[in-house]
């Protein structure tokens, strides 16, 4: 079905559709519109779930603990600050290896308190043992909550997984969405199950004190798994196109005019439509460039983006957001596993600030002249 | 050996975990959950029990345990409620969250209060040793006055913990919630009787349980059981009742002992002068007295 909706809307739909049972939600701007939604769901009697209203974003993140154990599908939605309370809980779920989805509507973390978008609340979480998938449209929302789950939940994988929309740059945008109707994602996503969890019946322990002669173990079986996510994020997305007619490049990475490319743009978001527009009038003048959307960035798919850019002259890295002290943390990780192709890096759409035509063109300037001009676009 | 009637003689908090010895708190647990008995989910915050329970791959618990970080165990545990009830399975199981003092009166008072305005059906018991006993005796907001401990200490100048204890299990009632009790694992039956009482509560409840630390206290590890008496007889801890918003004791204390012979036991109050034991018996006093001025009154707003 196609409708018109906001990309929160989409999400809460997508949250829907997946028969999510258990929603602690705590608001903060701009991730509301998605509790929002949820509730009206729930309150009008056309969602079979329990809204935990929490008093922190620190309790959802706990909160998620507790229901996963107890058997249900769960999920909630954070940005920014609210984000970063629920740090602590972030390497917990992925260490208890609980399948947990999270929408984060991208925005800023204060200093100076700033309610606009970047990517410096998810990217700072990178080391967490979350997977990390980054979106760019209200319709890739609604098809990646629901693989989101289809992905968490895989034996191989059991991660908990956050979905990155931009703040107000998605978050807010309308757009024309086709709805999967709710019998083909049933199909695609078949009810909760959980075989470790809080039973009266066979009684478990769960989060107890690990020594230093187990730890490195679990440690590295989380390593294994996300590996193994490689895979399986590209299944999902191959399995879902079969069903429902989209797909997000090989769910890892998409590709646009990337073919002949000598000179492509890589970024993550929203960004990546402006960089395709100036891609797409570049190439009108005989340009060859291209853009490389990073969907998933934990894990890290290093050997599709090798693919992807064994044949260029030059790749230029957006980040919105910096290791303050470093770099921008996808430029570092390309310019570490993609040595052979000459990278540059850039600041860009911090705090808000828009990403121009202007910027990609004097981006992909730089590409072609082989010198880059700044790093930060301002 | 007087026998005790009507205790359940099944462990679900087992032998062979690594408490100290003479440990109140491990005395505790073990009869909250022989009292609980097995349809019982446990959440637990980081802390003494938690880590002496669980040293993986082994574990004292007997029922569905679970622990996620010091703040949450409340947190956790709303999680735990919504996801039975979203499932059709919440009847018929009990759910406890336990904290220590740090825990319940400090890092995790937020989660705490935010379960209780939930209405989640749960019990939360705050079992309090006086101190952040696990990393080593630090001052909580539950450290008795002038006690002595490592941020607290009873140094030249100033001689311990200058504040009063928060009064949590009030501030608790004032959730407008209809059990909150306070215990001793000194009296058997009636801690069985109260955790029975919590768990039959139609919305959240909450004990408040008093739990000697040798390590911490600096006193001998077989004193814990006369400590348990003596701060009941002395009125350091009275045991009391507050249901349907209504105080009531449950062992009135009318000739009580000096607090002095509570005091003496323990090393953490050995740099007390004659003028602060005044202070912490005037101290004693008024917060008896205080209980006395709302007993058999409906002092908290019940809205649950």
């Amino acid at each position: 079905m196609k409708t018109v909706i906001e990309a929160s809307e989409a999400v809460a739909l997508g949250v829907k559709l997946s028969r999510v049972k258990v929603c602690p939600m705590y608001p903060i701007t701009p991730s509301t519109h998605i509790p929002e939604r949820i509730s009206d769901y729930i309150f009008d009697g056309e969602m079979d779930a329990q809204m935990i209203h929490v008093e922190s974003e620190h309790s959802a993140a706990s909160a998620l603990i507790g229901a996963i154990l107890a058997g249900s599908r769960s999920f909630t939605a954070t940005s920014s600050n609210g984000f970063e309370l629920m740090y602590e809980i972030l390497p917990i779920l992925s260490g208890m290896r609980l399948p947990a989805v999270m929408a984060v509507a991208n925005r800023t973390v204060a200093a100076p308190i700033n309610i606009w978008n970047d990517h410096s609340d998810s990217m700072s979480a990178r080391d967490q043992g979350w997977i990390q998938l980054y979106v760019e449209s209200s319709q890739e929302c609604v098809d990646t909550i629901i693989q989101c789950y289809k992905i968490a939940e895989d034996k191989k994988v059991l991660l908990p997984t956050m979905m990155c929309l931009d703040g107000f740059s998605l978050s807010h945008v309308y757009e024309n969405v086709d709805l999967p109707g709710q019998k083909k994602v049933d199909a695609f996503l078949p009810s909760f199950k959980i075989e470790d969890k809080l039973d009266v019946k066979n009684p478990k322990t769960f989060g107890p004190i690990g020594f230093p002669d187990t730890f490195m173990e679990l440690k590295k079986q989380q390593q294994d798994s996300m590996s193994n996510a490689l895979e399986v994020i590209k299944k999902a997305n191959k399995d879902y196109a079969k069903e429902f007619g989209k797909s997000y490049g090989d769910g890892l990475i998409e590709l646009f005019e990337m073919d002949d490319a000598e000179y492509a743009i890589l970024a993550l978001g929203t960004i990546c439509g402006t960089a395709k527009a100036k891609a797409r009038e570049l190439r009108s003048k005989g340009k060859k460039v291209g853009v490389i959307r990073l969907r998933s960035f934990r894990p890290f798919p290093v050997e599709s983006l090798k693919k992807a850019t064994k044949n260029l002259k030059g790749l230029a890295v957006l980040d919105r957001h910096i290791s303050l002290g470093a770099k921008g943390p996808v430029f570092t990780e390309i310019n570490s596993d993609i040595s052979e192709t000459n990278v540059f890096g850039y600041i860009a759409g911090l705090g808000g600030r828009d990403v121009t035509l202007e910027h990609i063109e004097s981006v992909f300037k730089d590409l072609e002249t082989g010198k880059q001009s700044k790093e930060w676009l301002l | 050996m007087k026998e005790l009637k009507g205790l359940n003689y099944e462990e679900f908090f087992a032998s062979g975990h690594r408490a100290c010895a003479g440990c109140g708190e491990a005395l505790a647990m073990r009869h909250i959950m022989k009292a609980a008995g097995p349809n019982t989910i446990v959440t637990q915050a980081t802390g003494c029990m938690e880590v002496v329970s669980t040293p993986y791959p082994q574990s004292a618990w007997r029922v569905p345990w679970v622990h996620g970080a010091f703040e949450n165990a409340a947190a956790i545990m709303s999680g735990i409620d919504a996801s039975l009830k979203a499932q059709g399975k919440r009847e018929g199981v009990n759910l406890i969250a336990i904290g220590g003092d740090g825990a319940s009166f400090d890092i995790g008072f937020g989660a705490l209060s935010g379960a209780l305005e939930r209405g989640h059906k749960f019990t939360y018991i705050a079992t309090d040793n006086e101190a952040y006993m696990n990393t080593g005796v630090q001052r909580s907001g539950a450290t008795f006055p002038f006690a002595s401990t490592t941020t607290s200490p009873g140094g030249k100048k100033i001689h311990g913990k200058q504040e009063p204890k928060k009064p949590l299990p009030f501030i608790v009632a004032a959730h407008g919630i209809k059990y909150v009790a306070s215990v001793t694992p000194a009296n058997l039956l009636d801690l069985k009787k109260k955790v029975e009482k919590a768990l039959a509560t139609d919305h959240a409840s909450f004990l408040h349980i008093y739990c000697v630390c040798p390590v911490g206290w600096h006193c001998k590890s077989d004193t814990a059981i006369e400590l348990s008496k003596l701060a009941v007889q002395t009125r350091v801890f009275p045991l009391y009742e507050i249901e349907e918003g209504v105080l009531k004791f449950t062992q009135k204390v009318e000739k009580p002992k000096p607090v002095l012979e509570y005091l003496e036991l323990q090393g953490r109050f050995k740099h007390l002068n004659e003028d602060e034991v005044q202070k912490i018996q005037d101290y004693v006093n008024a917060r008896y007295d205080f209980l006395l001025s709302i007993e058999g009154k409906k002092a908290f707003d019940v809205l649950f």
